[in-house]
């Protein structure tokens, strides 16, 4: 299984009733609250072995199924 | 009368009329304009006649809404506050509860409060707002107000699937914050940063002292808190010195090691409470500010916000949960074993609490009120009525509370009291569902729904997501071919929780 089918098998056991791939303001656009970003980034280091920190937290990081693939990746080389 | 918390604001109007007191970034108040604004709504309220009643306050979170806390005060009613985000069909339930007759909505919730059942009177922010205050109208109603007066109705969580509606009035409210301050020292200078909703409780903490002590909140924009770092750039931005906060908040700051990056200059008062603060993540909290201020607070809604408190002020040790402490100096803990006699040292039993703190009971609801607030157990000389919370704890070798456990289903989660068996019942009401029973994982914070029917988990989602507010909705979901019971019928929660 590669990133994205990873992180989508998590964010669809997190939000089972969102279209993630459709949308671009998860974040912004409030489909994903501050309870989710904690449980997210929680799973998120355990699924990958990565640490995500508070620089991370950041909506443009989590607005896209995209753009939490180029930050779990980028995460993954500083290791 | 002294206890009053309109005289509150009314002096600190007058010796500083032009100070900040809420502020959400967008809107700010001083204490002159919040007294105006809560003459004119406590006006129009009396003029069309609503008296000693409960009236709906359905706003976006805002200095305004405290504004309209004010407005409802001032004419001798007592405010509901309600949650903008909640579904509409639990706002029904409050409102078939308390029946209000009026409601005060701004331009945000004017539309969404048109589909609520309620028949009622819509009064806009805006308008109440014109109204011209009529000092001898208000000094009317003020003289005839004494401090057993309620004031507002929270909505905690009911095990049967109704919300309970706790009635408070201004005495208990201006004790506690009496006491709160004693503990924790509020004063002019305390810029609190607020994190908790308005609908619940927690906000007293905030809200009344800083009309007392003539402080000044700032209500934090929601979606910080899931960006610690410029969460705490926002603290010393607006150079917040105190915040009452919910463990998770906390957590989520020093978890993502924001004090790597930055640190809160400000901050010397730190309490909090409703869950228990993981050891590590208070150590990281201790080390990155050595000279603050750090209190654990214990209470139930039932007996006004906070009863019991523990200064961090000695080590607390590997695997040690923060004691909850003592109670606050008008109240007393009674813990009480299941045969009805005094718990001794290191035995567990149920705290009672005692004192002025206890509220009047559950609003529209004598059968519930009966169960909860009863005669104090350890005394029938006199009529007395205490609060049976259903924690269960014991003191420590300090001679410190500690807290233990529930005696029923009720979590604390994400700061919020929510009772499991309310959420079944609303899953049950959905058609396909046969069975169902909730868990809570506490390792991992979820609340985890285990049921029997033919549906699939997004569909079931998309339908509690209409009868559940946000944070009582599982976080995790796991359907089930039969659900296990144990040899006396009941439902196997231990093998539920092995499932998970």
């Amino acid at each position: 299984m590669n990133v994205r089918e990873e992180l989508m098998e998590i964010l669809e056991e997190l939000h089972p009733e969102v279209d993630f791939e459709s949308e671009d303001a998860l974040v912004s656009g409030k489909v994903l609250d501050s309870f989710d970003i904690v449980n997210l980034v929680t799973e998120l280091d355990d699924a990958f072995d990565i640490e995500i920190t508070a620089a991370d937290l950041l909506p443009e990081n989590f607005d896209t199924v995209d753009g939490m693939v180029e930050l779990i990746m980028n995460r993954m080389e500083d290791i | 009368m002294t206890n009053n918390v309109l005289d509150c604001l009314e002096q600190t109007a007058a010796r500083l009329p032009d100070k900040t007191a809420f502020s959400d970034g967008s809107v700010s108040l001083t204490f002159l304009e919040l007294k105006k604004a809560s003459d004119s709504i406590g006006t129009a309220l009396i003029q069309k006649g609503y008296k000693k009643e409960p009236v709906l306050i359905y706003m976006e979170k805002s200095p305004q809404q405290i504004a309209a806390f004010f407005g409802v005060i001032r004419s001798g009613c007592f405010y509901v506050p309600i949650d903008d985000e909640m579904p509409a069909s639990r706002i029904d339930l409050i409102i078939k509860n308390c029946h209000p007759r009026v409601m005060i909505c701004d331009e945000s919730t004017r539309e969404k409060a048109k589909k609520l059942s309620f028949s009622g009177e819509t009064i806009g922010y805006g308008d109440a707002t014109e109204t011209t205050a009529d000092a001898e109208l208000l000094k009317e109603v003020h003289d005839k107000t004494i401090d057993t007066d309620p004031i507002y109705i929270v909505f905690t969580s009911g095990s049967t699937g109704v919300p309970k509606g706790v009635i408070a009035n201004h005495r208990s409210v201006m004790d506690y914050i009496g006491q709160l301050s004693e503990v924790l020292g509020f004063g002019e200078d305390t810029v609190f940063g607020n994190q908790s909703p308005l609908y619940f409780d927690a906000c007293l903490k905030e809200v009344y002292p800083t009309i007392r002590f003539g402080a000044t909140t700032y209500l934090i924009p929601k979606e910080l808190f899931s960006q610690p770092k410029n969460l705490v750039e926002y603290l010393n931005e607006k150079k917040i010195n105190t915040i009452c906060w919910v463990v998770s908040a906390l957590t989520m700051i020093s978890a993502f090691k924001t004090f790597d990056i930055v640190r809160p200059e400000y901050l010397r008062t730190i309490a909090f409470g409703s869950e228990v603060f993981p050891i590590k993540q208070y150590r990281l909290w201790r080390q990155a500010l050595p000279d603050a201020s750090f209190t654990n607070l214990y209470g139930p809604t039932e007996a006004t916000g906070m009863s019991c408190y523990f200064k961090c002020d000695r080590e607390i040790e590997e695997g040690e949960a923060i004691p909850i402490g003592r109670p606050f100096e008008n109240t007393e803990v009674l813990l009480i074993k299941e045969d009805g006699s005094e718990a001794g040292p290191g035995e567990e039993g149920e705290i009672y609490l005692r004192g002025t703190c206890v509220t009047m009971g559950y609003y529209n609801d004598a059968e519930r009120t009966a169960g909860a607030f009863v005669q104090n157990p350890l005394q029938s000389a006199y009529p007395e009525t205490v609060y049976r919370t259903g924690d269960m704890a014991r003191y420590n070798d300090h001679g410190e509370l500690v807290f233990l456990s529930r005696r029923d289903h009720q979590i604390k989660h994400m700061g919020h009291r929510i009772e499991l068996g309310e959420i079944e019942a609303d899953v049950s009401s959905v058609e396909e569902i046969k069975i169902c029973a909730c868990t809570y994982d506490r390792d991992r914070d979820k609340i985890v729904l285990h049921f029997v029917g033919d549906i699939d988990k997004k569909a079931l989602i998309e339908k509690l997501k209409e009868l559940l507010p946000r944070y009582m909705l599982p976080g995790k979901v796991i359907n089930l071919d039969e659900m296990p019971f144990t040899a006396n019928g009941k439902i196997d929660r231990k093998k539920l929780e092995e499932m998970r």
